[in-house]
C-alpha cells in the first residue's frame, strides 16, 4: 500500500461535478456581500456617505468599520474593515448585505467615500528610510504575541536576528567576496476557487460558518477571541477548497460575514470574492528585497553570510512576521556556513498585505542565495554544482538558528546533487550556442526547508468502525488538492493491513465534528495527521484485541490484527472477523460485549523552542526537507524571448507514499514556481495601485508554455514520520526562481537578480538601466 | 427596477428541458448554478480568463460566463453533470490530472469536445484548445497526457 499510486478518494466526485465546494453550498434565501474597496493605497477617509446606497431595493445592511476590533494572528493591527485610514489599494471600506448580489453591487457603486490621500510607501527599502510616511502610527500600542518585535515610530513590524559563529574570524577566513542585491514585488496565489464564507447566528448563538480555508479551527478561535463569543459556539464547515497554496490561510471573508450576519439580525450572508477582490484585497504574495554577502575561501568553502532580507508584509503584518521569521530560520540556504549574521524584516508598506505563499519563505530566499551562489562560483571560476556539493549541509552541522542536524532532521543533499548532475547531464554542457541568435543553458539551485509552525500545534484523528468492518477515517486534514486524506488512508490500509476501499474518508472538516488539525499548511499534513491517524489505529486494534481475547479465549498478546480479522498469531485459523466485532460481540444466546470501536490519536509537535531575540538560536521545526533542482532554457539573442525546455527536481522525500501523488505535487509546485518567476507580479502605479488585478493582465502559465518535468526522489527516512516520509507539497517550487535566473543570466550573459524574468528585464540589464524608462 | 425583471425561458440542459425564470441579463453560468442548482460549472473569474465554467453549447465548448442564458434557448446545453462515463473522465482519474479539482469539470468539458471533434488532434490544435483553461494545481503535464491518451485510444478504435 505504501508507495502505490492509489487513485485519490474523491477523484470521481471532481470529475463529474459532483465535488462541492464552499460557494457551491449557497442555498436559496442566502443573503450576498459585495465588498467596497479603497482606490487608494495610504489615505485617510474623511467621509462615508451610504444614505443613497441604503435606497436601493433589497439591501439590508451596510457594515462600516467604527467600532470593531483589531485583528492579526501576531500582532494585532488590523481593522477588519478599514476605519478613520486606509493602508491599502483595495482595503475593505464597507460591505454592503442585499438580497441578491446583482443589489448588493449596484449599492456598493454608491456608497460614496472621501478620501484625503497621503504620500504612499512602495518598497520596503523607501519605507526604511528617514522621514517614510508611518503607516502605523500606532505600532506600538499593538498588541503582540510571544516573540513578536514591532519597532514603534517605523515601519518595521518585527526583525528576526541570526547571529552564529564569529564575523570577523569568517571574513578574515574569506580570500573571496561576493555581495549583491536582488528584488522582487508582491504577486498572487491565483488559486481558481476564489476565497468564499459564509455565515449564520442561530437564535441559540450558535455561529455557523463555510469557508474556503486551510484553517477552519484558527477561525473558531479568533471569532472567538476577537469577539468574545463562545469558542465552542463557532462552528466552521470546510468542504473541498478549490486551490490555496498558502493564501487561504489567514481569517479575513469569514470576520466580514460573521459581521455582515450580525448586521441582518443572523441571517446567512454569503462574501464571494471576485477575481478583482481576490487578487488585491485579499492577502497576497509576499515581496522581497534582500542583500546577500558571500565570503569563502580559495578551494570555494564558504565562511561567512551576511544577509539582510527585507520581506514586503504590505499594510499589515498578518503572517508576513512569520515569513520572514521562517526566512532567516533557513536564510543561508542549504549550506554549512559557520559564521552567519542575518537580518529578516517584515516591514510595512503600501502594497496589499502578504501571507504564506507555497514555499514560506523559502523560495523567496532560495532566489537571493541561489544567485549569490552563482556569481561567487562564477568569480573563483569554479563549476556551479561543484561550488553546491563542497558547502551542501549534511548530518553534524549546525543550522543558523543553531539546530545540530543529524540522519533523520536532514535528508541527503549530496546524493540529490548527485542525481541532478547526471539528470540534467551536466558534464556534457552547461551553454550551447545553437546558432547565431539561440543559446541553450542550464541553471542549478539547491533547496532546503523546515516548517516554522506554532511550537504546539497538533493534530487529531478519529476512526470510527462500520457494521462490515470498514472504517470511517475522520481527520481535520482539509482536501485543498494535495490527496493529503488518501494518503491518510494509504497509511491506515497498511497499518490494519485492509484493502483501502474499505476507507471512508470525510473530506469535509466541521470543527464541531471533527479532532483539530491545527492548520492545512507548511508541508506537514501527512507528518502530524499521519502520526494521529497511527495512534488512532493502535488505539482501534487494542480494542480489538481486546473483544477478541474475549471470544476467542486467547490473551491479547497472542493477537494480531488484519485482513478483516483477529486472529491467533501461531495459528491464524483461529479468529473472529472484525465485522462481527466493530459493533460489539454477540453470542448465541442474545448477550453482547464491547460496542462500536472507535479509534482515536492525536500528535503534537515536540522540543521546538521560541528562536532568542538577540541570536535566533532556538529550534524552529521537526525536519528538513532537502533537494536540487535544475532547468534548462533556449534564449533568443535578438528579442531576450525565451524557452522553458526542461525543468528537473531531485528530493529527498524520505519516503514515497503514493508514487503519482508526489510526483504531480512537485510538478505542480515546480510549475507554480516557473510561472511567478518568468511573468507573475503585481505592476504598481507611482499611487501604489495595482494595475492587473485580473488573470488576462496578471498573467499566469498555460496550457502549451509547460517544459519537460522530471522528477526523481532520494529517500533518507525521517525516522518519527509516518514510514518516513518528509514535507514535500511545496519544496518543488522553492529553486524553479533561482535555477531559471541562474540559466538565463549564463545564456543572456548578465546578471538577472530580479523578478519575474520577462524579456523586458532582460533586454534592459542587457542595454542599461539608463534605458528602464522605455 | 429595470435589472430586477425576470422572464421565463426554457433551456435544454443534459437532455432534461427546464422552465427558467431569470433575468435577460443573467449568464448562463449564474442560471447553471443558481437556478438549476448545477454547480459543476464553476466560476473563476468572471471574465473569460480562466475556462473554469466551460460548458457545451450543442456540443461546443463555451466558457458560460460569457454567455447570456437566454442566448441559449434552442441550444443543446452539456455541462459536466450531464457527462457520464467519458474516456476523458477516466483519463483524467488514470493521469492525476487534478489536484484541487476546481478547474476540472471546465478543463474536462473543453477536453472532451476537443477529442470528439479532433481525434487526431496535433500538438497545436491541443494546445490552441487548452490554453483558454488555467490549471493552478498540476503541471499541465498531467492533463496534456490524459488528453493524448483518449487520442490514442479512438485512434486505435478506428
Amino acid at each position: 500500500m505504501i508507495g502505490k499510486s492509489v487513485i485519490r478518494k474523491e477523484a470521481w466526485d471532481k470529475v463529474t461535478g459532483a465535488a462541492k465546494y464552499t460557494n457551491d453550498y449557497v442555498t436559496p434565501g442566502t443573503l450576498h456581500a459585495r465588498l467596497v474597496t479603497s482606490p487608494y493605497a495610504h489615505a485617510n477617509i474623511q467621509a462615508i456617505d451610504i444614505e443613497k446606497a441604503l435606497s436601493v431595493p433589497g439591501v439590508r445592511a451596510i457594515v462600516t468599520g467604527e467600532g470593531l476590533p483589531l485583528t492579526g494572528e501576531d500582532l494585532l493591527d488590523r481593522p477588519p474593515i478599514a476605519f478613520e485610514k486606509v493602508r491599502y489599494h483595495g482595503e475593505v471600506v464597507a460591505v454592503v448585505v442585499a438580497d441578491t448580489l446583482v443589489q448588493a453591487e449596484k449599492a456598493a457603486n454608491l456608497v460614496r467615500i472621501t478620501y484625503e490621500p497621503l504620500p504612499v510607501v512602495g518598497s520596503p527599502r523607501e519605507a526604511l528610510k528617514e522621514g517614510a510616511p508611518l503607516i502605523h502610527e500606532q505600532l506600538g500600542s499593538y498588541q503582540k504575541g510571544r516573540g513578536i518585535y514591532p519597532e514603534p515610530n517605523t515601519n518595521i513590524a518585527h526583525r528576526t536576528k541570526i547571529r552564529k559563529g564569529n564575523m570577523e574570524k569568517g571574513w578574515a577566513e574569506s580570500d573571496v567576496v561576493v555581495e549583491a542585491s536582488f528584488s522582487f514585488s508582491p504577486s498572487d496565489h491565483a488559486a481558481m476557487e476564489t476565497r468564499c464564507a459564509t455565515a449564520e447566528i442561530l437564535p441559540d448563538g450558535y455561529i455557523i460558518i463555510y469557508a474556503s480555508s486551510q484553517s477552519p479551527f484558527m477561525i473558531k478561535k479568533l471569532i472567538s477571541s476577537y469577539f468574545g463569543e463562545d469558542v465552542g459556539k463557532v462552528i466552521v464547515h470546510t468542504p473541498l477548497v478549490g486551490g490555496a497554496y498558502g493564501g487561504k490561510t489567514p481569517v479575513q471573508l469569514e470576520l466580514l460575514a460573521y459581521l455582515a450576519s450580525k448586521a441582518v439580525g443572523g441571517r446567512k450572508v454569503s462574501v464571494w470574492n471576485t477575481r478583482e477582490d481576490d487578487i488585491i484585497t485579499s492577502p497576497v504574495h509576499i515581496g522581497l528585497e534582500a542583500t546577500v554577502k558571500l565570503g569563502c575561501t580559495n578551494d570555494g568553502y564558504l565562511k561567512a553570510a551576511e544577509i539582510l532580507y527585507l520581506f514586503d508584509g504590505g499594510a499589515y503584518s498578518d503572517k508576513a512576521i512569520d515569513v520572514s521569521r521562517a526566512g532567516a530560520v533557513d536564510c543561508t540556504g542549504p549550506y554549512h556556513i559557520e559564521n552567519v549574521w542575518c537580518d529578516s524584516l517584515c516591514v510595512y508598506t503600501n502594497h496589499p498585505y502578504a501571507c504564506p505563499f507555497r514555499g514560506f519563505g523559502h523560495g523567496e530566499l532560495s532566489f537571493a542565495i541561489e544567485r549569490t551562489m552563482d556569481l561567487l562560483a562564477e568569480k573563483l571560476q569554479m563549476d556551479r554544482l561543484e561550488l553546491r556539493m563542497k558547502n551542501a549541509i549534511c548530518p553534524g552541522h549546525t543550522t543558523p538558528t543553531q539546530v545540530l542536524l543529524n540522519n533523520s532532521n536532514v535528508g541527503n543533499l549530496p546524493k540529490c546533487i548527485e542525481r541532478l548532475r547526471e539528470l540534467i547531464h551536466w558534464d556534457d554542457w552547461q551553454r550551447i550556442e545553437i546558432d547565431a541568435r539561440t543559446v541553450r543553458a542550464k541553471g542549478v539551485s539547491c533547496i532546503w526547508k523546515t516548517s516554522t509552525v506554532d511550537t504546539d500545534a497538533s493534530s487529531g484523528a478519529i476512526l470510527t468502525f462500520n457494521p462490515n468492518g470498514s472504517i470511517n477515517l475522520i481527520s481535520g486534514v482539509v482536501e485543498i488538492g494535495t490527496g493529503t486524506k488518501t494518503i491518510l488512508a494509504q497509511i491506515l490500509a497498511e497499518k490494519m493491513k485492509m484493502d483501502i476501499k474499505d476507507i471512508h474518508v470525510k473530506m469535509e472538516v466541521d470543527t464541531q465534528t471533527t479532532p483539530e488539525h491545527w492548520k492545512t499548511v507548511a508541508s506537514r499534513g501527512t507528518f502530524m495527521a499521519g502520526r494521529a491517524v497511527l495512534k488512532a489505529a493502535d488505539d482501534a486494534i487494542r480494542q480489538l484485541k481486546e473483544i477478541a481475547s474475549i471470544v476467542l479465549r486467547a490473551s491479547v498478546e497472542d493477537l494480531e490484527v488484519g485482513y478483516g480479522k483477529v486472529f491467533l498469531r501461531d495459528d491464524p485459523a483461529i479468529y473472529v472477523n472484525i465485522k462481527d466485532i466493530a459493533y460489539g460481540y454477540k453470542y448465541p444466546n442474545g448477550n453482547a460485549i464491547g460496542g462500536q470501536i472507535i479509534g482515536r490519536g492525536n500528535y503534537i509537535l515536540r522540543h521546538l523552542t521560541y528562536l532568542d531575540k538577540e541570536t535566533g538560536a532556538g529550534k524552529p521545526g521537526p525536519e528538513w526537507t532537502v533537494g536540487a533542482q535544475a532547468v534548462e532554457i533556449e534564449f533568443d539573442k535578438r528579442d531576450y524571448t525565451y524557452k522553458i525546455i526542461r525543468a528537473v527536481s531531485v528530493i529527498d522525500i524520505g519516503k514515497v507514499l503514493n508514487e503519482k501523488a508526489a510526483i504531480g505535487q512537485v510538478m505542480g509546485a515546480m510549475s507554480m514556481g516557473l510561472s511567478w518567476a518568468s511573468r507573475e507580479t503585481f505592476l504598481f502605479d507611482r499611487y501604489e495601485r495595482v494595475l492587473n488585478p485580473q488573470l488576462r493582465t496578471y498573467r499566469l502559465l498555460r496550457f502549451g508554455e509547460h517544459p519537460e518535468y522530471i522528477v526523481e526522489f532520494v529517500e533518507t527516512p525521517q525516522i518519527d514520520a509516518p514510514y518516513g516520509a518528509r514535507g514535500a507539497g511545496e519544496h518543488g517550487l522553492i529553486g524553479m526562481p533561482s535555477a531559471l535566473a541562474n540559466a538565463l543570466s549564463v545564456a543572456a550573459e548578465v546578471p538577472l537578480n530580479e523578478l519575474p524574468l520577462v524579456p523586458e528585464l532582460i533586454w534592459r540589464k542587457k542595454k542599461g538601466e539608463h534605458h528602464g524608462s522605455i | 427596477m429595470a435589472t430586477t425583471q425576470q422572464c421565463e425561458m426554457l433551456l435544454t440542459v443534459n437532455g432534461e428541458a427546464h422552465s427558467v425564470i431569470a433575468r435577460p441579463a443573467d449568464t448562463l453560468l449564474f442560471v447553471l448554478r443558481n437556478k438549476l442548482r448545477l454547480t459543476g460549472a464553476k466560476p473563476g473569474c468572471l471574465n473569460g480568463d480562466c475556462g473554469a465554467c466551460t460548458v457545451l453549447i450543442d456540443g461546443g465548448p463555451i466558457k458560460s460566463c460569457m454567455m447570456l442564458a437566454i442566448e441559449t434557448v434552442g441550444k443543446t446545453i452539456t455541462t459536466i453533470e450531464g457527462l457520464k462515463h467519458s474516456p476523458i473522465q477516466q483519463a483524467f482519474v488514470e493521469h492525476f490530472a487534478f489536484q484541487c479539482g476546481y478547474c476540472t469539470p471546465g478543463f474536462i468539458m473543453n477536453a472532451h469536445a476537443l477529442t470528439e471533434k479532433y481525434p487526431d488532434a496535433s500538438d497545436d490544435v491541443i494546445q490552441e484548445w487548452l490554453e483558454s483553461n488555467i490549471c493552478r494545481c498540476t503541471s499541465y503535464r498531467e492533463i496534456e497526457q490524459a488528453v493524448k491518451s483518449v487520442l490514442l485510444k479512438k485512434h486505435r478504435n478506428d
